[in-house]
């Protein structure tokens, strides 16, 4: 470790970049509201009413902390010490709650009353259709039509909860086109709603704001490993990215700290070179979607590539422009896991921690086979969320 | 002189159409830019398909989705509109989003709009900012007008940023929404033009979005110098074909 690298910055600076990535490459019509929040968003999260707000709310509606668990078992198979970050016991199961807690703050102080979001797996869906209902808020969430297919009881939940769900028709039916559906809401809305975006992508400020949000995630592994461990820091944290909200959330206060390694794991789909894949690092280019200038599945022509992964919330072309500065930096490695290898993690964590993963998360645990660590390394996996919405995905894949 | 700034400097209100490249057919693209041009239309938008169109509403969305299955790529649109100037002789626009622009390369893009004699550029997703730190330059060595949007929501500070760094006209998108998103015209659309009107900006404004008829075009035009027309357009010639431009022009004026 020398000095420079010490001192490196991947936090995003004042033009909204992580190095070379990042920014606000956005319509006119979406100007308006995206200044607005940019001008305010720190200012607003750093008020003391809303710093209580928002601890209060993650601590007794949504769970927090979560636990830091010993996987005794799992270690020992693996030959390390592992941790997993329980993000699965979140009120909702999975880590996209501690973002729309926030953001739904955000948008009652800016003065919003109706929110739009959109969602791959359904969590995050689910999640803004909980705070709204929460808050009694109007929530429309913008799905792709082949996830309302395979995520079918978070659809439910999200109707129970009081939300609409719209049908993304367009282009690959999943998460991208979910998100093109919302902004193009937003556009025809620009006044009244907040657009709750669910990962750390979207134009400058959302991958911060929602980084921030995510960052209680390794605020508390710091306290947590200290107490387990004796020190703050582990030796890696590893995450899944599709547009990589809880990698963000379980690197965040570990960035500038180059003795943790950080993990970052990908889909690799049937394989990286199938053409079914959703590996950005290794498929990607510098490109812009949705607002921001990062790593992008596309083809030479520059038009966006459908990506594949058997997880709903990783089938995204791209990652957020974080992930995007920490591949091309080489501050993070960037593993791609298969829809395969995925699956018999999953089914491996459950039989030996009595834990079912969601298959997001299944990618990051899958990493075991190929990756080898020292007996004595300290790893922390974000446990990102739990499987029960992707039983079906299971059953088919196992004949269970 | 930028042909552009010529034609808004005759005495009429400009009638400018946009269409996407490449549809309803691969080849349609010179047949539609030629009817065009005889029909009396002042100024053309050619649409160069993008698989996530963000600012663009169903209809033109599903016309870059086709064209883009029949082939469409930045190239194969360079490579029809060689030797355009022979026969066209409008000011023509080509109207993106950035990313194909940037892939294919932004100075190579700008030099191959120059040789074919493009006079401008309208790239929705590439604000000012960017532009003004980064590609600037680049567009004014190729002589390309690039055209910023402005909608009812932009502050009176940023359309008088946005005048000062246009050379052409300003696009005024009428109301909140994506293309085709509207149909006619609000009182408090009529308020937005008058408002305009009266900043007395340097640049002339041509309105966007939610024209598709002679009724609507003079609206559009009462305050400002003109308007363009697309949705509805696109409409025409996927019921109509290609060969239908004029007739969907007469309507208009």
């Amino acid at each position: 470790m020398n000095t420079l690298e010490k001192e490196k910055n991947y936090q995003v600076d004042e033009q909204g970049y992580y190095g070379d990535f990042g920014g606000a490459f956005i319509p006119e019509m979406l100007y308006p509201n995206v200044e607005e929040l940019r001008s305010q968003y720190i200012q607003i999260m750093e008020e003391p009413s809303f710093q209580k707000e928002f601890k209060e709310l993650l601590k007794d509606y949504v769970g927090r902390p979560t636990p830091l668990y010993f996987a005794e078992r799992f270690s020992k198979k693996y030959g390390a010490k592992i941790y997993l970050k329980r993000e699965d016991l979140c009120h909702t199961g999975a880590h996209k709650v501690n973002n729309t807690i926030g953001q739904i703050l955000m948008a009652k102080r800016l003065g919003k009353n109706r929110i739009i979001a959109e969602t791959g797996a359904g969590q995050h869906g689910v999640a803004t259709a909980t705070v709204c209902a929460l808050m009694g808020l109007e929530c429309v969430v913008y799905m792709g039509a082949i996830d309302i297919k395979r995520q079918a009881p978070n659809v439910a939940r999200m109707k129970m909860l009081g939300a609409t769900v719209k049908s993304a028709e367009s282009g690959s039916k999943t998460l991208k086109d979910a998100t093109n559906e919302a902004i193009r809401d937003w556009i025809n809305n620009p006044v009244d709603t907040h657009y709750i975006i669910g990962s750390v992508v979207g134009p400058h400020p959302y991958p911060d704001m929602v980084a921030r949000f995510q960052a209680v995630i390794s605020e508390e592994t710091k306290k947590q490993l200290l107490e387990k461990e004796g020190q703050e820091n582990p030796d890696y944290v590893v995450a899944c990215v599709g547009g990589g909200s809880n990698a963000a959330g379980l690197y965040y206060h570990y960035l500038n700290q180059p003795e943790v390694g950080i993990i970052a794991v990908e889909a690799a789909g049937k394989g990286v070179d199938s053409g079914e894949s959703a590996a950005t690092s290794a498929l990607g280019r510098e490109g812009i979607i949705h607002g921001s200038k990062t790593l992008l599945m596309q083809t030479d022509d520059g038009q966006i590539t459908e990506p594949y992964s058997i997880s709903a919330g990783l089938d995204y072309p791209g990652v957020g422009p974080m992930h995007a500065n920490l591949y091309r930096s080489g501050r993070g490695e960037f593993i791609s896991v298969t829809d395969e290898d995925a699956m018999k993690a999953g089914i491996e964590l459950s039989k030996l921690e009595g834990i079912i993963p969601a298959i997001e998360t299944s990618h990051a645990l899958a990493i075991f086979e190929t990756r080898k660590f020292k007996k004595d390394d300290v790893i922390v996996i974000n446990l990102s969320g739990r499987g029960d919405k992707d039983l079906n995905t299971y059953i088919e894949y196992f004949n269970l | 002189m930028n042909r552009i700034q010529l034609k808004l400097k005759e005495d009429k209100k400009l009638l400018s159409l946009y269409f996407t490249a490449g549809y309803p057919k691969i080849e349609d693209t010179r047949t539609i830019l030629s009817q065009l041009q005889d029909s009396g239309v002042d100024m053309v938008e050619i649409g160069l398909p993008f698989s996530d169109p963000l600012a663009d509403g169903p209809t033109i969305q599903a016309s870059s989705t086709k064209a883009l299955q029949n082939g469409m790529t930045t190239e194969k649109l360079f490579s029809q509109l060689e030797g355009v100037r022979d026969e066209i002789h409008i000011p023509l626009i080509v109207m993106g989003y950035f990313n194909p622009m940037l892939q294919y390369g932004v100075e190579k893009f700008c030099k191959r709009c120059q040789e074919i004699g493009i006079d401008g550029i309208i790239m929705p997703d590439l604000p000012l900012a960017e532009y003004e730190n980064n590609y600037k330059a680049i567009f004014e060595k190729y002589g390309l007008l690039n055209v910023f949007l402005i909608t009812p929501q932009t502050s009176d500070g940023r359309i008088k940023a946005i005048d000062n760094a246009s050379d052409g006209f300003i696009y005024m998108v009428s109301s909140a929404s994506t293309t085709g998103g509207t149909d006619g015209f609000s009182n408090e659309t009529a308020t937005y033009f008058e408002r305009i009107a009266s900043m007395n900006l340097k640049n002339e404004q041509v309105v966007g979005f939610g024209i598709s008829d002679a009724q609507s075009f003079q609206d559009a035009t009462q305050y400002q110098k003109g308007a363009i027309i697309g949705s509805a357009f696109i409409k025409h010639i996927t019921a109509h074909g290609a060969s239908s431009v004029s007739d969907f022009v007469k309507q208009i004026r």
